[in-house]
């Protein structure tokens, strides 16, 4: 079954009992942050905890990120230094403005690998888009390496970038609906941005619903309070579910006859049609999986 | 490794531990521990932050903790950050996990 991405939880992580915790909350992915959340003076401490932890602690079968500091920093490498060997699923990188970024973090993971005995291409990669520039190179960043899963916007930087504030999402309509495209053109999923009023859960759910409806694979969050709503927007209804099942019944008996083509109530079932059942199909089995709880 | 100046890492929160890290004159490593869950783990931080500084290499040291419950993988994490702290070093050595 393909991952599940609707929510990724980002840990800041310099802080012991959350990168500890982390995995209690049901969400998809945890993304331990090494960039924003951690003070300058603090980033080596922050990423030994993160290191210790990778190599110490059972996170179940999350989906592990770390946010690194960017190349340009002087601090990307000696994260990924230690990061590549601590073997989580994903390195995020942040504030990607092009193809050029994504190849220069790669070579250094690959050199990494190579170093530490890793597989060459174990380590998956992200990529977060925060400026315009980055938004008008969605496609090229999205399509600039085969260890990329998805992009993801980062909303804060990015409306600064256009002289404007985050309100209602009409702000970040174009850059939302860039991402989606070049993500999707490539292949690869869209992650939407984290929503930072955590006691505003109204508006959360609204901007939950309007970027599931646009079609991104989830949101990262901030807040643990903030996946259970996030899960509920992405599950199937009831009758959604029970029309994927009666289309996947009817292309498996069509399989059986040995016939290329199915119909459901007289209606030819295509490939699109069939696609769309089996991510409902996969959404419902993975909040069966993870029971949507208020936390 | 050569311990030159103070190096302090880690915080009082809770699950956190602060660890410093001084020059010593004599060799060893002497260690001041205070913890939240002195009885139950006492020894076994003691242990965490030995093995630590063993591994890094630090034969001579000054060594305050102040434990709030950390896990053992936090005490490594903050025994080492104080350490590479405490002798102005960053030439990490990273492990590739087994």
């Amino acid at each position: 079954m393909k991952r599940l991405r609707r929510s990724m939880l980002f840990v800041p992580g310099n802080n012991p009992g959350m990168v500890r915790d982390a995995h209690i909350y049901g969400s998809d992915s945890i993304m331990f942050d090494l960039e924003d959340s951690v003070a300058v003076t603090e980033k080596d401490a922050a990423r030994f905890l993160v290191y210790n932890a990778l190599t110490h602690l059972k996170y179940g079968s999350k989906e592990l990120v770390v946010r690194i500091n960017d190349l340009g920093s002087g601090l990307g490498v000696a994260d990924l230094e230690a990061i590549v060997r601590a073997q989580p699923d994903v390195i995020r990188l942040p504030k990607t403005e092009c193809a050029r970024d994504v190849i220069d973090c790669e070579r250094e993971i690959e050199r990494i690998e190579r170093a530490a005995g890793i597989p060459v291409g174990r380590t998956g990669m992200m990529a977060a888009i925060e400026s315009a520039r980055g938004v008008l190179n969605a496609y090229e960043i999205a399509t600039a390496s085969k260890r990329l899963i998805g992009i993801a916007l980062g909303a804060e930087d990015y409306v600064t970038d256009l002289k404007t504030t985050r309100s209602d999402g009409t702000e970040l309509f174009f850059a939302r609906n860039m991402i989606l495209n070049a993500a999707r053109a490539a292949g690869i999923d869209a992650l939407d941005t984290v929503y930072s009023d955590v006691n505003n859960e109204e508006g959360f759910i609204a901007e939950a619903t309007l970027i599931k409806k646009l079609g991104f694979n989830g949101k990262s969050v901030i807040n643990p309070r903030q996946i259970p709503p996030l899960h509920r927007v992405f599950l199937p209804s009831e009758k959604e579910l029970n029309k994927a099942r009666a289309i996947m019944e009817a292309i498996e008996e069509a399989n059986a006859r040995g016939s290329g083509v199915a119909s459901l109530n007289g209606k030819m079932i295509d490939k699109p049609v069939v696609l769309r059942a089996q991510y409902l199909l996969e959404l419902a089995e993975a909040a069966s999986i993870i029971p949507i709880e208020e936390v | 490794m050569q311990i030159k100046k103070t190096g302090v890492a880690g915080t009082v929160e809770s699950s956190d531990i602060i660890v410093r890290i001084e020059p010593r004159e004599e060799p060893g490593v002497e260690l001041t521990l205070t913890s939240s869950v002195m009885q139950q783990f006492g020894r076994q931080i003691e242990k965490v932050i030995r093995e630590t500084l063993a591994e890094l290499g630090v034969e001579s040291a000054l060594v305050d903790a102040v434990d709030k419950g950390a896990l053992d993988c936090t005490v490594r994490a903050r025994t080492a950050a104080a350490a590479y702290r405490a002798a102005e070093c960053t030439d990490y050595v990273w492990r590739t996990k087994g």
